[in-house]
């Protein structure tokens, strides 16, 4: 085996016994606990409405934008970290060229700040 | 059988269970779990690779924002689910014909498919055994690849504008703060002063 994968095997052991105990208790609950299905057990009760809609219902177009400018920010810093990491070695070319990226970046940004994107209204 | 060929395994199994999954589930939001759990699974594969950054990445950018997204995107059609299986049979045969198609295509490329032996010879960086996965990557993508990564950034900037010119809308009737306008009344502005007689009102 590889040195560094045994860096990643406390994971795998914890990844296990995630498994393990939720395997124990679904199961428990599933073969040794006594059950008696009503449909009355699942209904709403006390001060409960039943619904009045399916609760699927549409989402708001906006939801989706914030979440893709969420996501182009992510990959922005996804793409910093091995930029840290190798700035020493990568001398002012490694910089400047960096620093291009992150000005393409904030012109998209403020572009999006002038347009309202942010606003929740 | 030794422990990363056990968890090799492991992985790729789950992978290509919950990839079937992906389809064959008839709930679209199920659908996205199961491609949530691919993806982990995916990232378990490139860590035995040795792709430890990779490994990270896929869980920062594809658990943690795309698979938001397609969340969002599933949420924002409007499904029926009675509808939605109506047409199932009727589409078959078309669905089939290309899924069909694609499989030959498939067979055709991976059939003949010959890796030149040069490019396995000369990787980009020689790898390096004191270096990290991160550095490695750092070291070339900056500097020996500065088109493709500014390339990527160009993308990025471009999806930024996509996104905002399909999907954002102002909306009319909708009352906004605007701070820096409050702050700059004087009370010449905002307040009225009127001499109001003795016995009458306004």
């Amino acid at each position: 085996m590889e040195t560094f994968l045994l860096d990643y095997l406390p994971i795998l052991i914890f990844l296990g016994v995630a498994i393990a105990f939720s395997v124990v208790f679904v199961g428990a609950a599933w073969f040794l606990a006594e059950q008696h299905p009503d449909s009355e057990k699942v209904s709403a009760y006390e001060s409960g409405f039943e619904a009045f809609t399916d609760s699927r219902g549409q989402f708001d177009v906006r939801f989706y934008l914030v979440a893709i400018l969420f996501i182009i920010f992510d990959l922005e810093v996804a793409f910093l970290f091995p930029w840290a990491v190798s700035l020493g070695d990568l001398g002012m070319f490694g910089w400047w060229s960096m620093m291009i990226f992150l000005g393409v970046l904030t012109i998209g940004f403020v572009y999006e700040w002038k347009k309202g994107a942010l606003e929740w209204e | 059988m030794s422990l990363t060929a056990l968890a090799f395994y492991l992985f790729a199994s789950i992978t290509v269970f919950s990839g079937f999954m992906v389809i064959a589930s008839k709930n679209p939001v199920h659908s996205v779990l199961f491609l949530i759990l691919a993806f982990f699974n995916a990232s378990g594969l490139f860590l035995l690779l040795g792709a430890e950054f990779l490994a990270m990445l896929l869980i920062i950018i594809y658990v943690g924002a795309v698979a938001v997204l397609f969340l969002f995107v599933v949420m924002m059609l409007d499904i029926n689910y009675t509808e939605m299986r109506e047409g199932f049979l009727q589409y078959l045969p078309i669905g089939a014909l290309i899924g069909l198609i694609v499989l030959v295509e498939l067979i055709m490329v991976v059939g003949v498919w010959q890796v030149a032996p040069e490019i396995i010879g000369t990787p980009a960086v020689a790898a390096a055994p004191d270096l990290t996965n991160t550095e490695a990557l750092g070291a070339v993508l900056y500097t020996q690849y500065i088109y493709a990564f500014q390339a990527a950034g160009i993308v990025l900037l471009i999806a930024m504008i996509g996104a905002i010119v399909l999907t954002l809308r102002t909306r009319e009737g909708v009352k906004r703060q605007n701070i820096s306008q409050q702050n700059r009344r004087t009370p010449q502005t905002a307040i009225e002063i009127k001499k109001v007689k003795v016995g009458e009102g306004l």
